[in-house]
């Protein structure tokens, strides 16, 4: 079933002068799952993700992202993913409605797509009273909701997730999850990178980076057997120190 | 083209959302040109004088009442000692004084010789020089009168006149400047602040990651300010007409193109100093250090060239804006065509090309 493979990642590499950013990672990711990138702030992740989503070339290696070659078909691959920063990047100064046209709008939504689309996000997300305000208004939980749904405006096969929990409450990242458990019941690939360790709990599949190599990967519940642990936050802690 | 369309559109919301940038934009221009226009002038008007009269006699008299007559002077104090000359110009009020020598009239008529002291007050040189020039010029014009009768051989008048600005009034002298210095703010200040605010926010990195590509980003970016610009351009050009009368001697359509030319470069220069600017502080110190304190200093706007020394008048050679201003005047107050300013235009169209060249090559470098 090799085209349910959405991430394939061969001995992937990033080099900066002398300093070895990403070390030849290898993985896959499959259609659907929802796949945790962990690591200590430095270890690489934002770095190998860059690549991913087609900012940055990669040093050597290879790479295919949505069926898309990351050296040859940056542009392929962009049409098909979705971003989502840990700023939850939106236009404060645009109400929440401007906010979704205009990113739909970026990417090739047609009017009424737009016109469709905006209303039944707005109605998920429960945003009809602030619909007209402005984002700089809005609580840091709901701009991270946006952010999200915003990512997802045009049904890509991957959404890249950069921490996207930093800062909120935690009844606002329970809800996160909700969210991100309903786009990977769609069929949406979720690659999210997070140090909360029981957010990596949540995810299918982790991986866990250590001075640019994964050094584990599987699911959570064989990594805490793996290392006998008793929970992800103490895998981490002895990958980490070694 | 619709993504881009959609792109401008948020734009103009940032602008007009924005109160600060929408007073630069428009409270600026015109601030600037009434300022320079009403405030700082080189005319003198009513200015205070005192006389020092020795003399007393029926030709001191008839001079005293010539100035005193014209609209430049008002004579404030009649003075009778030399030691009240420092008193009264520590009050401040008098700017100059004027002090006839012991029997003026007798002199005159003796020896064909007689002095008059101008003391200025030159805690403002610019003042004390143009009413010296003015004082010279009434004594100057009452002596021709008394020459009338006497004929004196080979006699050197010179007569000057003042050609493209016969009023000497320094709003001409200002309007190009401030145009040049309106256009250059806007263009490259407000676009490198808006570049690198998306920064800031995160924003540029989601729009990256879209398929959006780059160039379009930057266009939509500089897009509303070219506009703005040109719009700016236009209320300086009526505002100097309507408020002081002074009418553009050439061709508006050249005017147009060359002032796009400018913003053109201008708006390089932005996304240049965005591109090495992390955040919209350092976007505007720069912006304002870099650009604005060079077009003020070295363009030629207030203090001429030719009298600056040898490395700076070489350095303001690669100030776009000193070509820009040249332009300006040329066909504002002059009204020449392109014949005669092709070569500046040139110069400025090459730094243009050289700036977005540069500009290109940074931001694809930041992208790495």
């Amino acid at each position: 079933m090799e085209h349910n493979k959405v991430i394939q990642v061969t001995h992937l590499t990033k080099t900066f002068g002398d300093f070895t950013a990403v070390n030849a990672i290898s993985f896959e990711v499959e259609k659907g799952e929802i796949f945790g990138f962990l690591g200590a702030n430095g270890a690489g992740k934002t770095t190998a993700m860059k690549m991913l989503i087609g900012i940055s070339t990669p040093t050597s290696g290879k790479a295919r992202v949505a069926g898309f070659d990351v050296f040859t078909h940056a542009e392929d691959i962009k049409r098909n993913i979705g971003y989502m920063s840990q700023k939850f990047a939106l236009y404060d100064d645009l109400t929440v409605k401007e906010n979704i046209t205009f990113f739909g709008g970026i990417y090739g939504l047609s009017r009424k797509q737009i016109r469709e689309k905006s209303a039944l996000l707005i109605d998920e997300l429960g945003l009809e009273k602030v619909a007209h305000s402005l984002v700089g208004a809005l609580p840091l939980g709901w701009k991270q909701k946006l952010s999200f749904s915003v990512s997802l405006i045009h049904d890509p096969k991957i959404v890249f997730l950069d921490e996207p929990t930093g800062g909120v409450d935690p009844i606002a990242r329970r809800q996160f999850w909700e969210m991100i458990y309903k786009a990977a019941n769609r069929g949406t690939t979720v690659f999210v990178t997070t140090h909360y360790m029981d957010e990596a709990e949540y995810c299918d599949r982790v991986s866990i980076m250590v001075n640019g190599r994964i050094e584990a990967l599987d699911t959570p519940k064989k990594l805490k057997e793996q290392f006998k642990a008793a929970n992800m936050n103490d895998v981490f802690l002895k990958l980490a120190r070694g | 083209m619709k993504r881009f369309r959609g792109f401008i559109q948020k734009e103009f919301y940032h602008i007009f959302r924005d109160k600060r940038s929408l007073f630069i934009l428009f409270g600026m221009p015109i601030a600037q040109i009434l300022l320079f226009g009403f405030a700082i002038t080189n005319e003198i008007n009513n200015v205070d004088i005192a006389i020092l009269d020795h003399s007393k006699d029926a030709t001191t008299e008839e001079i005293i009442n010539k100035i005193g007559a014209s609209k430049y002077f008002s004579i404030q104090q009649i003075i009778e000692k030399e030691a009240d000359i420092e008193t009264i110009f520590k009050k401040g009020k008098v700017k100059a004084v004027l002090t006839f020598e012991k029997d003026f009239s007798k002199n005159l008529i003796k020896e064909h010789k007689a002095t008059v002291q101008i003391i200025a007050d030159a805690t403002d040189p610019n003042t004390a020089n143009t009413i010296s020039n003015f004082v010279n010029a009434i004594l100057q014009k009452y002596q021709n009168e008394l020459n009338k009768e006497v004929t004196i051989a080979y006699q050197i008048v010179p007569e000057t006149r003042m050609v493209y600005n016969p009023e000497l009034k320094s709003v001409y002298m200002f309007v190009p400047g401030v145009m040049t210095i309106i256009l250059m703010l806007v263009s490259a200040m407000m676009t490198s602040i808006s570049i690198t605010r998306e920064k800031e926010l995160g924003t540029m990195e989601i729009l990256l990651v879209s398929p959006i590509k780059p160039f379009q980003v930057i266009l939509g970016k500089v897009f509303p300010y070219i506009f703005l610009s040109i719009i700016n351009a236009i209320v300086i050009v009526l505002l100097s007409l309507f408020i002081f009368d002074m009418q553009v001697q050439g061709s508006l359509f050249l005017l147009g193109l060359e002032s796009v030319l400018f913003i053109v470069s201008s708006l390089a220069l932005g996304i240049l100093i965005s591109t090495i600017s992390a955040s919209q502080q350092t976007a505007m110190m720069i912006s304002l250090m870099g650009l604005m304190l060079p077009v003020i200093l070295l363009s030629g706007f207030i203090f001429p060239i030719s009298s600056m020394p040898l490395p700076l008048q070489i350095i303001s050679n690669i100030i776009p804006a000193k070509w820009f201003i040249i332009i300006l005047k040329g066909i504002m107050l002059k009204g020449v065509g392109i014949q005669f300013i092709w070569k500046e235009t040139l110069i400025l169209f090459g730094m243009t090309v050289f700036f977005i060249g540069l500009s290109i090559k940074k931001y694809k470098i930041r992208l790495e």
